[in-house]
């Protein structure tokens, strides 16, 4: 298994200039993260037509920021690593930057943005990096001060990469508690690469979760029965003994010029138990 | 860092500290970033600002006469502020400068555009 990133150095030492040069550099980086904030930007559900203030956690050198850039939204960014920061700036991003540390809560006032997204930095805080550092209670302080600089009927988006089930029921329970609801929605369940978790947090109000994608099993059922009704149509005759079968007799038997009752809306009804 | 962001920081994450707002602003270095004027945008943002806090934003940026004292009750008519307001608070870029929390003193550093809000571990 890849060895992950979390296990190597806390995050503003992993993330020094060489690490964070490749986030402007690597194409193959700049494609994935581009792509999975788009899908966190489609998880947030944001009202098109108004401008919007979103807070970018662990914004690192502004990839996702430029997503919702490309929808005319104004963002504010936060990151833990100077040199990823200094990417943003060199990249000469939109949104305005802050470095800070998640896990000391995020510095802004109550009610302050509409919304926000993070690409791959909540696993971060689900390691102690510092002797004084509690993976709970860090969670906690973060997702309680996220909750409060988010308007009411804020949604926001994490991507992260969970190493085990243990993880997701840390991070979720600790987001709960904070008051959040909502919960994990995992695109491609069925495939070990292209699997991707995403954290959906509400403040209010009473919204579903949103369909997760690659994983429609049901849907598929129902296409493959409707797929073999066609496939009995198309070869001609009718189910034996249905009501169709008894017509298309009558009406042979009719061209043939031999005795036949007429076509009722009782042909081809079974008899009541009675008789 | 944008005065609209400055309005929204707070030094609330200290240990201890109760508000942590407004902090205190000096600017070394500033820049004009033009853009886009939205007044939709500017009226939406308006409530969640705290008008002490664009006042003394205002003050420091030498900008203190377009900014009135108190916040007029309608502002959605009134172009020519909204328009102040946009200039104020998403053109002007802090590049160098600090942060002082009211309450402990401790001061954040602007570089470069990016306010320092890293605590140490005693802080928190």
């Amino acid at each position: 298994m890849a060895r992950r990133p979390e296990h190597l150095a806390p995050p503003e030492i992993f993330y020094n200039d060489d690490e964070a040069k490749k986030y402007s550099t690597n194409t193959r980086i700049i494609e994935i993260q581009i792509e999975m904030a788009e899908r966190a930007y489609e998880l947030l559900t944001l009202n098109e037509d108004e401008q919007c203030l979103i807070l970018d956690i662990g914004c690192g050198s502004g990839l996702s920021g430029s997503v919702l850039e490309d929808n005319e939204h104004i963002w504010v960014g936060v990151d833990i690593s100077k040199s990823m920061l200094d990417i943003a700036v060199e990249r000469d991003v939109a949104g305005d930057l802050v470095l800070t540390d998640m896990g000391d809560g995020m510095p802004f006032r109550p009610g302050t943005f509409d919304g926000a997204i993070s690409i791959s930095a909540l696993q971060w805080l689900c390691n102690a990096d510092k002797s004084t550092h509690n993976p709970h209670k860090r969670l906690y302080k973060f997702f309680s001060t996220l909750f409060s600089c988010l308007t009411r009927t804020a949604r926001a988006v994490f991507q992260f990469y969970p190493e085990n089930a243990d993880q997701i029921e840390m991070v979720t329970s600790q987001a709960m508690k904070a008051g959040f609801y909502g919960g994990l929605v995992v695109d491609y369940p069925n495939s070990t690469k292209a699997k991707k978790y995403f954290l959906v947090l509400m403040t209010g109000g009473t919204t579903p979760m949103p369909k997760a994608l690659g994983s429609e099993e049901e849907e598929k059922r129902i296409n493959y029965i409707k797929k073999r009704d066609m496939c009995r149509e198309a070869r001609g005759k009718p189910m034996k003994k249905s009501r169709e079968w008894i017509l298309a007799k009558k009406e042979r038997r009719r061209r043939q010029g031999r005795d036949t009752r007429p076509d009722t809306k009782y042909t081809g009804r079974k008899r009541s138990g009675k008789f | 860092m944008r005065l609209s962001t400055y309005n929204f920081l707070t030094s609330k994450a200290i240990k201890g500290v109760k508000v942590g707002f407004p902090l205190k602003l000096t600017i070394a270095k500033q820049d004009v970033v033009e853009s886009e004027f939205n007044p939709t945008f500017i009226e939406r943002l308006l409530p969640r600002l705290d008008w002490s806090g664009i006042r003394l934003a205002a003050e420091v940026a030498g900008l203190n006469d377009d900014i009135p004292a108190e916040l007029p009750a309608n502002v959605a008519e009134n172009e020519e502020l909204l328009k102040k307001l946009h200039h104020l608070l998403l053109e002007i870029d802090v590049l160098e400068g600090q942060l002082e929390c009211p309450e402990t003193g401790r001061v954040f550093p602007i570089t470069d555009g990016i306010p320092n809000m890293l605590l140490n571990e005693d802080e928190v």
